[in-house]
């Protein structure tokens, strides 16, 4: 093919977004590589590890599966607002009150069994996360406050709430140990996909992908979005709802927030309690960047990380590494992926306009 | 000994909470201060806390003296604020997302390094008794005062005459300020960012290193709940001026020790809410200072945070 095909010209610059986080990726993984090599540590150990426990069986698949779905859930609430250039981190706060508020429906209304009563318990969790981040792009319209770290303070703020309730006003008396609500019946729980041992959460995770990604491609809503991110003036000047779409955003992804913690709460624990604020919301930052706020390349993204922190307990047990070993893994590639927007427009294999330079050209457009 | 002062109890614990709970937010945006003084943003100082919280503690119980491990503390919020500094520099960049990363990675790597430490106990810092005219116990523990707490008025005014009165201020904020007026009188732009944004980085060691040598005085992973982070919101509410930063740390130091404050009364009802009576009083005062049409007072020209 000659260099000037059209084709070949199209497919460089479209790999560029595909090549450029995956050598990030890499990246990543080979600096902690090095940082467990620095701790005499094997790596080939750890990602045999990981691969086993992750990825290397059925059961293992159930396990990251499982782990994904929240992880999917949780990085729509930061792929979300970031369409429009806001950085919100603070999902974990509304993923801890969307299963407070899912347990609180199973409790006062305990007829509400089936799929009308879990959509109805979906909603409420849905609802509590709407409002809890749909609050953060609010005080960003009305009042310029930073949305970053209101998100997180609110995350603060809705863990603290989330504890009072649990162990205040919703507690079941029974749970002596950990303060837990009352636990859902069985009619009340979300079962698990036909022949698999996987809950339905991954499911509602994948079609909020691509719901999600509908909504940016191919409607007026997504299109907006798109602009108001470019430059906010301009979209006022166009006549564009700023406020409505800040507002709309961020109410959104909270409300996919607030339905993982439903599923947490209908598929995992059965009650709300504590082990709800587990770090999803924050695993859901990474997620989002590494896919570049892409709806549909959550998902793999999810499950890759959702198998690594599957893999987390036999790693901690085999190799004797503390828990927070995973931390520092995803510190790493988060760090790396940051670093890797810099190399956009630079590299010149992903750049036709800079494969010819010869003196010709140069002086044509000087 | 105790003697029963009914609830005057309260205003005094939380006066002497103030005190006790106040200096690393007051380390934290002193460095935030510096570092936003200077045009640059980082958010990543929640895990330079915690990270200098565990590097003190450990070097403190390995080598008996506590003013090593807040130096180790220091050493190590620098090597953080260089990484922010170097990654904040390439072009594209966003300083904000890097200082979520940072925030993160700091947070593992203490809970991966601090797992063998957290049942030893290390050395505490010292104190000075200004209390010791009294003979009433509880103003004898509110006006226990930390030395670092000293050190960190000193540093605010250092920092405050620093900005006002040196060459070394003027750059720093002409570099804040204006990228193309600092390029004009030739000014190195990326390389005081870099330094002052290591520096700031040390301060939130510093802070770190009094959460876990003093108080509350030992090392374990939920050591820090977000006080690195109300730090870098103080500073706008501080309205980037090093002595605001002062008082607004004592503010949020005194809603700090409002729930244990309570609690020693026996008002345990609602504990978590009173808990969370710091961030609360963050956000309103993040809504209140904040505008949604005009720059800040007194905020640094360049800084992203802003604009």
């Amino acid at each position: 093919m000659p260099l000037d095909s059209p084709l070949l010209q199209h497919l460089a610059r479209r790999s560029e977004a595909i090549a450029i986080p995956l050598i990030a990726l890499a990246a990543g993984f080979i600096l902690f590589a090095l940082f467990l090599l620095l701790q005499g540590q094997s790596p080939a150990n750890y990602f045999a590890l990981v691969y086993k426990a992750g990825f290397g069986t059925a059961f293992s698949w159930q396990n990251t599966l499982t782990r994904a779905s929240p992880l999917i859930l949780a990085a729509l609430c930061v792929a979300l607002p970031a369409r429009l250039g806001l950085i919100v981190i603070g999902g974990e706060g509304a993923i801890v009150l969307g299963g407070v508020a899912a347990s609180a429906f199973a409790m006062f209304f305990p007829g509400a069994t089936g799929l009308v009563g879990l959509l109805l318990m979906g909603a409420s969790a849905a609802a509590m996360g709407a409002l809890w981040i749909g609050l953060i792009g609010l005080m960003r319209y009305g009042r310029g406050v930073n949305e970053t770290i209101s998100s997180l303070l609110m995350a603060y703020i809705g863990v603290a709430l989330m504890n009072h309730l649990v162990e205040g006003p919703l507690r079941d008396p029974s749970s002596l140990n950990k303060p837990a609500t009352y636990p859902l019946s069985a009619e009340q729980r979300l079962g698990s996909l036909p022949g698999l041992d996987i809950h339905w959460g991954l499911v509602i995770g994948i079609v909020s992908c691509f719901l999600v990604w509908i909504l940016m491609t191919y409607t007026r809503w997504g299109f907006s979005a798109r602009v108001a991110g470019g430059n906010v003036r301009a979209a006022q000047v166009q006549g564009l709802p700023v406020g409505i779409l800040i507002v709309g955003f961020t109410a959104l992804g909270g409300a996919f927030a607030g339905l993982a913690g439903m599923v947490e709460v209908a598929a995992v624990h059965g009650t709300a309690n504590a082990s709800l604020a587990s770090g999803y919301g924050y695993t859901g930052i990474l997620v989002a960047f590494l896919a570049r706020h892409n709806p549909l390349v959550i998902i793999p993204v999810a499950v890759l990380l959702g198998g690594f922190e599957a893999a987390n307990g036999l790693v901690q047990r085999r190799m004797d590494l503390p828990d927070a070993t995973v931390l520092v893994l995803q510190g790493f590639v988060f760090i790396s992926i940051l670093i890797s927007e810099t190399l956009y427009g630079r590299i010149r294999l992903f750049n036709p306009e800079h494969w010819k330079i010869t003196p010709a050209t140069m002086r044509e457009n000087s | 000994m105790t003697t029963d002062i009914g609830l005057w109890g309260v205003p005094l614990a939380i006066i002497g909470g103030a005190i006790r709970v106040s200096t690393p937010f007051l380390f934290v945006s002193l460095g935030e201060c510096l570092t936003e003084r200077s045009g640059r943003i980082n958010l990543g100082l929640e895990g330079t806390l915690v990270f200098g919280a565990m590097s003190g503690y450990a070097t403190a119980y390995l080598t008996g003296s506590p003013w090593l491990g807040v130096l180790a503390a220091a050493i190590c919020g620098f090597g953080f604020g260089l990484v922010h500094g170097w990654i904040c520099a390439l072009p594209r960049v966003n300083d904000i997302a890097v200082g979520i990363a940072l925030m993160l990675f700091g947070m593992g790597l203490a809970f991966f390094f601090g797992k063998p430490f957290i049942q030893p106990v290390a050395p505490d810092l010292p104190t000075i008794n200004l209390g010791a005219w009294s003979d009433i116990p509880q103003i004898q523990a509110a006006l226990k005062i930390n030395v670092l707490f000293i050190i960190g008025i000193v540093l605010a005014v250092t920092m405050a005459w620093m900005f006002r009165n040196t060459q070394l201020g003027l750059t720093i904020r002409v570099v804040g300020d204006s990228d193309a007026a600092a390029r004009a009188m030739g000014l190195k732009t990326n390389r005081i960012r870099f330094l002052s944004t290591a520096c700031g980085g040390a301060l939130a060691g510093i802070g770190g290193a009094y959460l876990s040598l003093y108080y509350p005085g030992s090392w374990n992973e939920g050591l820090s709940s977000g006080q690195g982070l109300m730090a870098v919101a103080l500073v706008i509410f501080a309205r980037w001026n090093p002595l605001n930063c002062f008082w607004a740390a004592l503010l949020f130091g005194g809603a700090g020790a409002l729930g244990p404050a309570l609690q020693s009364i026996g008002i345990t009802q609602g504990y978590y809410l009173f808990y969370a009576a710091p961030y609360v009083l963050t956000l309103a005062l993040l809504i209140a200072t904040s505008s949604p049409s005009k720059a800040l007072t007194g905020a640094p020209g360049a800084l992203s945070i802003t604009r």
